[in-house]
């Protein structure tokens, strides 16, 4: 009798220490990392990858969004990032005079990548998220590869007289002498400032954590996961699912378009290839949700780390290192996921070490 | 006034009569009961009741607004609420938080009020909870209210599923075979709660049930509907003894 009193005040407060310990979790991984970097311990190519690890982590924790809280499939999670990298580096070079003070024009840059971005989320989630089944992720993907072409055919110049578009080519902007080619074509973007840093994207990851966290444990999250648990019982109780949907989808879809701000502000030269906000970005991404957890939130934060960091770590393992990455991938699968590993993690977990540790502590 | 009046409810699925010209009155505060064999259209009924399909004729009257052809949400607003024979709760939630969505309409605040964490957040959220914990004690769940939906033992679900209709504080109930899948001894308690939850509540049910021990318990009237078409209709007690009533149930 006693226990299960005890039990459950340890449950009452369970969701808020889970948050915690995952902002936390955060905040010592970037401790870390200055510690290391300001003791000259990390190489060049490691001090590379730390922006896009803040990229991926908020992508992860952005697509989890869709698929383990909303219960939809998102195959084109990379498009919505290319919206928000596109228009947040356009804005960015627009305002470069007009906004001198690079803090306010970053920041600005952000909402503008996130608004655009869910935007994209709502015209897309708009016909789609009315309809039952996978469509989404039928038409998630095809937008995906959409845009991508469609940024490619985009030619944008501006001089004295204002701006100038064109779908064929730079020369049909008939820019005036000294005027400024913004994007162009497939060449994409070039000259965006490179504001953004490690301390910038952390910030952004908790950002990220604290929206998607508190949205989770509100009111509109609980009517989200009773759309994902149950349509027909979420209806029957007077939710209304294709509100709430949306916006479990258009608040996906912004956090990926702050990831493409990071992005765009990291690199000198933006271009959406194939490589960066093609299918296999989108796919990667839901590789690091779904071996993180679907619907854990933790979970993919450290899963996008470690699967980012890996194939760097295995450099020195030359031909073998892809072997090794997917082997990793495989454990990785069966350690979150076979019944039989679950139960040894519950028996032998440090939480169960410190329960009991409290229940002895109030027994006596 | 009476709560609910239909009025020549019918449907059709391609060839098929569903329920044709169906008709009933349900008073105030009424614990009524819908019977008849496997595939008379019961939970058809149901489903035209709460807007899953759309009747082809007739109306439906509750507390004099017509709700006739109206959206699920919107007659849940207007004050219906129902289980479902086989139980659909929110499986991954809390028991908790199967009730707490319950209450989701009765107890707003925006989405912004809940990610930015406002004042108010706290306290509907308390409020919320508060609600939800009183009506689990009247089902005897709240010792289980940390644990998943799923995880309750078949019984439970069942009364959750009442839980969390009367969340959304209806007028009226719709109880799908609630006592499908239990023994006696669970049976009699449940008769028991259903009618301490019409006297508590100040809503009128209407339930669906095989079980005669409990409608001849607790159904004050009943309808009999056979082949889409209701048979009889009456108090219980008469109802029960027609031998029309008899013939459909056990053949000639």
């Amino acid at each position: 009798m006693d226990k299960s009193i005890n039990s459950k005040k340890f449950h009452l407060n369970k969701t808020t220490r889970s948050n915690l310990i995952t902002y936390g979790m955060v905040i010592a991984a970037y401790i870390i990392v200055q510690i290391l970097v300001n003791g000259g311990h990390v190489t060049s190519l490691m001090k590379g990858l730390l922006v896009p690890l803040c990229i991926y982590s908020i992508m992860a924790v952005s697509l989890n969004l869709t698929v383990g809280i909303l219960g939809e499939l998102s195959l084109g999670h990379a498009g919505f990032m290319c919206v928000g990298a596109f228009s947040s580096s356009l804005f960015s070079l627009l305002m470069l005079e007009t906004i001198p003070n690079a803090g306010i024009r970053f920041f600005l840059a952000i909402l503008v990548g996130a608004a655009s971005a869910a935007v994209a989320g709502i015209i897309v989630g708009i016909p789609v998220l009315r309809l039952r089944g996978d469509y989404l992720a039928i038409v998630t993907l095809a937008f995906g590869e959409i845009i991508k072409n469609v940024v490619n055919v985009i030619y944008l110049g501006k001089d004295s007289r204002g701006l100038h578009i064109s779908l064929k080519n730079a020369t049909e902007l008939n820019l005036e002498e000294g005027g400024q080619i913004i994007i162009n074509g497939a060449m994409g973007i070039t000259g965006t400032p490179k504001n953004a840093t490690f301390t910038i994207g952390v910030i952004l990851i908790l950002i990220t954590l604290f929206i998607v966290l508190n949205l989770i444990n509100s009111r509109s999250g609980r009517a989200i996961m009773s759309v994902r648990d149950n349509r027909i019982a979420a209806e029957s109780i007077g939710i209304n699912i294709t509100k709430y949907k949306l916006m479990a989808f258009a608040i996906s879809a912004s956090l990926a378009g702050v990831a493409g701000v990071l992005y765009s502000h990291n690199l000198s030269s933006l271009t959406a290839t194939q490589k960066n906000f093609g299918y296999n970005q989108s796919i990667m991404i839901l590789v690091f949700v779904v071996l993180g957890g679907i619907g854990n939130i933790r979970g993919s934060i450290i899963s996008a780390v470690i699967l980012t960091l890996l194939p760097e770590l295995l450099r020195g393992f030359n031909t073998y290192r892809m072997l090794i990455y997917a082997i990793v991938l495989i454990v990785m699968m069966i350690f979150n996921w076979a019944p039989a590993l679950i139960d040894f993690r519950k028996r032998h977990s440090l939480k169960r070490y410190f329960s009991k540790n409290t229940e002895e502590k109030e027994a006596s | 006034m009476a709560l609910l009046e239909i009025k020549n409810l019918g449907i059709s699925f391609g060839g098929l009569r569903a329920v044709d010209n169906f008709s009933i009155t349900i008073e105030k505060g009424q614990l009524y009961g819908l019977i008849g064999p496997n595939g008379a259209g019961k939970t058809t009924m149901f489903n035209l009741l709460t807007g899953v399909y759309k009747p082809s004729s007739g109306s439906i009257m509750l507390d004099g607004e017509n709700i006739t052809g109206k959206k699920n949400v919107e007659i849940n607003r207007a004050g219906i609420a129902r289980t479902f024979q086989n139980i659909r709760l929110f499986k991954d939630l809390t028991v908790l938080d199967n009730v707490k969505a319950g209450l989701h309409n009765g107890y707003p605040y925006g989405t912004v009020t809940g990610i930015l964490r406002l004042p108010k957040y706290f306290k509907v959220e308390k409020e919320m909870t508060e609600k939800a914990i009183e009506l689990l004690k009247v089902f005897d769940l709240d010792k289980e209210k940390d644990h998943l939906a799923s995880n309750l033992p078949y019984g439970k679900q069942r009364k959750l599923e009442i839980a969390r209709a009367l969340a959304t504080n209806p007028k009226l109930l719709l109880l799908d075979e609630p006592a499908a899948g239990m023994n006696p001894n669970e049976t009699a308690e449940l008769m028991d709660t259903i009618r301490f939850v019409r006297d508590n509540f100040d809503v009128s049910i209407l339930l669906i049930e095989h079980d005669m021990k409990l409608v001849s318990g607790i159904c004050e009237k009943l309808t009999v509907l056979n082949f889409g078409q209701v048979l009889t209709q009456g108090d219980t007690a008469d109802v029960l003894n027609d031998p029309e009533v008899i013939k459909a149930y056990l053949g000639e």
